[in-house]
């Protein structure tokens, strides 16, 4: 199980931050999680009328663009990002699926003022084992500690571990068993 | 409730609204379907049940506010959030009239959505649980058929399940309209002869010769017409229980051959010689007073003893009026189910009238008095006028010159606490300040009761 962390951001990577989100995303499914560095971003995700990207259409794009061995990919941006019903989102999977993609643009801070950086990392940190949970088929968990809770604020966000719940936990063992079964 | 018991139906024309909500929601574990315009969404509707319908309101065709009064008719219980990009004033003052929940303009903010949608599940939630607690609520008042929360009745089913498990014979005392037969098929039901047959013979209804011929068959060539040797009531109710309705009224020919039977628990059928023996359980019931029967003659005194083994007295409808919302609403959802009318309930000035009514044909007096209401009523609620039962009336005092005596202004003022507590007596005494009894006898005083209305039992201290 080969799983990909790939900064797509407008801006230069923060190696650092793409450290600290591969380091914790391992230690929360227990999996190897490589960074992936290449110069390719997506092109048609913007949407002029909502200055905003399209997480679904990144979605694709990364799907399309990911390395092959990637059998999940997170992309990780900078540009805000937006699903036609939502005004904005933090990030979106694909519910079992493969690729999954978090914004840092909404998770600094929203004071105005320039965002602690331990601050952000945390909170991206969490937003991209949380999508990552996502695309294992984990849904959202009813405890708010528990980096599977549907977070749509900061507070909530804040509120969240970095790791699985031991319910989550138990079930992503299960959904996992199930898939290497299906793949035998 | 489960996540996965929230049904979801998303309904808009816009595919990638569809889409994007649904991928959105679904993280949630809600069980989601979507629908592409009103005519497909109504035909799930009427196909499935929804917890919350997510609506657009411009769509070809039938629009979402047609949808919303369509669904509410369906299914008034799914939750109807309409969707617009296209936010007016009169067009959200529209939706909320037909009954939607609330109204989102797109895009929505996803704290928006999310605090709606857990609001939504939450209050389903409580209105489940509550439905839940009144049915649990009902079965505490149950003893299979009756219902009472009284402590009067309460007690009267508890003994009636203690006897129910013994095989002794039961007197069931009660004016009509109690629940005497009830009474006696819960009894029947509760016992060890539940698998057995539950056999009603009401003594009044028939002659002495026919009565006698029912209850324990007939031989072939008995009498004239007795074409074929017939088997009686009492072979019928063999390994059950045999209900004896109306006992005070039988013959004392009868009652002599019915305390033959609860003696040896054997009897010949009429016109035979050959002995037949049954099991069977008795429970008799009656609305006389068979103590004064037996005194004044009227009734075997022997008689009276083997059937007095458990005596159960019912209470007559105006002696628990605590009931009567639990019956009302029993009758209510019975009565409409079975005349196919959705009644949600009566007013309070209804209620009161019903409280203060003094119900001589008791709970079954009650029972017709609502059929008509349901029948007449002309909305969902039961008003006054639908009852057909008039409001006692308070006389007037004082306007015409001379001044009242202070008898008649408190004739007058425990007139008006009475119908102002609905005819509740406990009520009416702790509004005036004086207990039960003063309150009888104050009514007695000034005739505000009706004749043969039985006397308070005494206050718990």
């Amino acid at each position: 199980m080969d799983v990909y962390l790939w900064w797509i951001g407008a801006a230069a990577a923060d190696h650092e931050l793409l450290g600290m989100v591969r380091r914790r995303t391992e230690q929360a499914f227990g999996l190897p999680v490589r960074a992936w560095l290449s110069h390719e971003r997506p092109a048609d995700s913007y949407d002029a009328r909502r200055q905003q990207h399209s997480s679904t259409r990144i979605l694709k794009w990364l799907l399309d663009a990911r390395p092959k061995e990637a059998a999940k990919i997170v992309g990780l941006t900078d540009v805000d990002l937006f699903i036609p019903i939502l005004t904005f989102v933090y990030g979106e999977a694909q519910l079992g699926g493969t690729a999954a993609v978090v914004s840092t643009a909404r998770l600094a801070s929203d004071t105005g003022f320039r965002p602690d950086h331990a601050l952000l990392t945390a909170r991206v940190v969490k937003e991209s084992v949380h999508e990552l949970g996502h695309t294992f088929g984990l849904i959202h968990c009813p405890r708010p500690t528990c980096v599977m809770a549907r977070s749509v604020n900061l507070v909530q966000v804040d509120a969240k571990e970095p790791v699985l719940c031991h319910d989550c936990h138990i079930r992503f063992g299960e959904l996992r068993k199930q898939g290497q079964e299906h793949h035998e | 409730m489960s996540r996965e018991r929230t049904r979801i139906l998303i309904v808009d024309d816009e595919e990638i609204v569809r889409e994007s909500l649904s991928a959105w929601l679904e993280k949630d574990g809600y069980t989601l379907a979507t629908a592409q315009d009103g005519e497909t969404a109504l035909e799930r509707i009427r196909k499935e049940r929804w917890s919350i319908l997510l609506v657009d309101l411009k769509m070809p065709g039938i629009d979402g506010l047609q949808v919303l009064e369509e669904a509410r008719k369906i299914q008034p219980e799914a939750v109807a959030v309409i969707m617009t990009a296209y936010a007016t004033v009169d067009s959200a003052v529209a939706a909320m009239k037909i009954g939607a929940y609330d109204y989102l303009v797109k895009p929505f903010d996803p704290e928006e959505l999310s605090l709606m949608i857990q609001k939504i599940v939450t209050q389903q939630a409580l209105v489940r649980e509550n439905v839940l607690l009144r049915k649990v609520l009902k079965r505490e008042y149950h003893f299979r058929d009756l219902i009472s929360k009284s402590p009067t009745m309460q007690a009267v089913f508890d003994l009636a399940r203690t006897a129910a498990r013994s095989h002794s014979t039961i007197l069931i005392l009660g004016e009509s309209g109690t629940g005497k037969e009830l009474l006696a098929r819960a009894v029947h039901a509760e016992s060890p002869r539940s698998q057995g047959p539950f056999v009603a013979v009401s003594c009044a209804a028939l002659t002495e010769t026919l009565l006698e011929s029912e209850l324990f068959g007939h031989e072939k060539g008995a009498f004239t017409g007795a074409a074929a040797r017939r088997k009686g009531k009492f072979e019928m109710a063999h390994g059950g229980t045999l209900f004896l309705d109306e006992i005070g009224d039988v013959t004392s020919k009868l009652q002599l051959d019915l305390l033959r039977v609860l003696e040896d628990r054997k009897f010949f059928r009429v016109g035979g010689s050959e002995a037949v023996t049954v099991d069977v359980r008795i429970i008799a019931a009656t609305n006389r007073d068979l103590q004064k029967a037996v005194a004044d003659g009227s009734f075997r005194e022997d008689l009276f003893y083997r059937l007095n083994v458990i005596p159960i007295h019912l209470p007559p409808l105006r002696d628990r009026l605590e009931d009567m919302p639990l019956l009302v609403e029993h009758f209510l959802e019975q009565l409409g189910a079975e005349m196919n009318r959705q009644i949600d309930g009566v007013s309070t000035d209804a209620m009161g009238i019903l409280m203060a009514h003094t119900w001589p044909g008791n709970v079954r007096e009650l029972r017709n008095v609502l059929e008509r209401a349901i029948v007449v009523a002309p909305g969902r609620v039961i008003e006054t006028s639908d009852l057909g039962l008039r409001r006692p009336p308070c006389a007037d005092i004082g306007d015409n010159g001379s001044l009242a005596s202070l008898d008649d202004v408190e004739k007058h003022h425990i007139c008006r606490v009475l119908q102002d507590a609905g005819g509740n007596i406990s009520q009416a005494a702790r509004t005036l300040g004086i207990d039960r009894a003063t309150l009888y006898n104050k009514m007695k005083k000034y005739q505000l009761r009706k004749d043969g209305e039985p006397e308070p039992e005494q206050e718990p201290s």
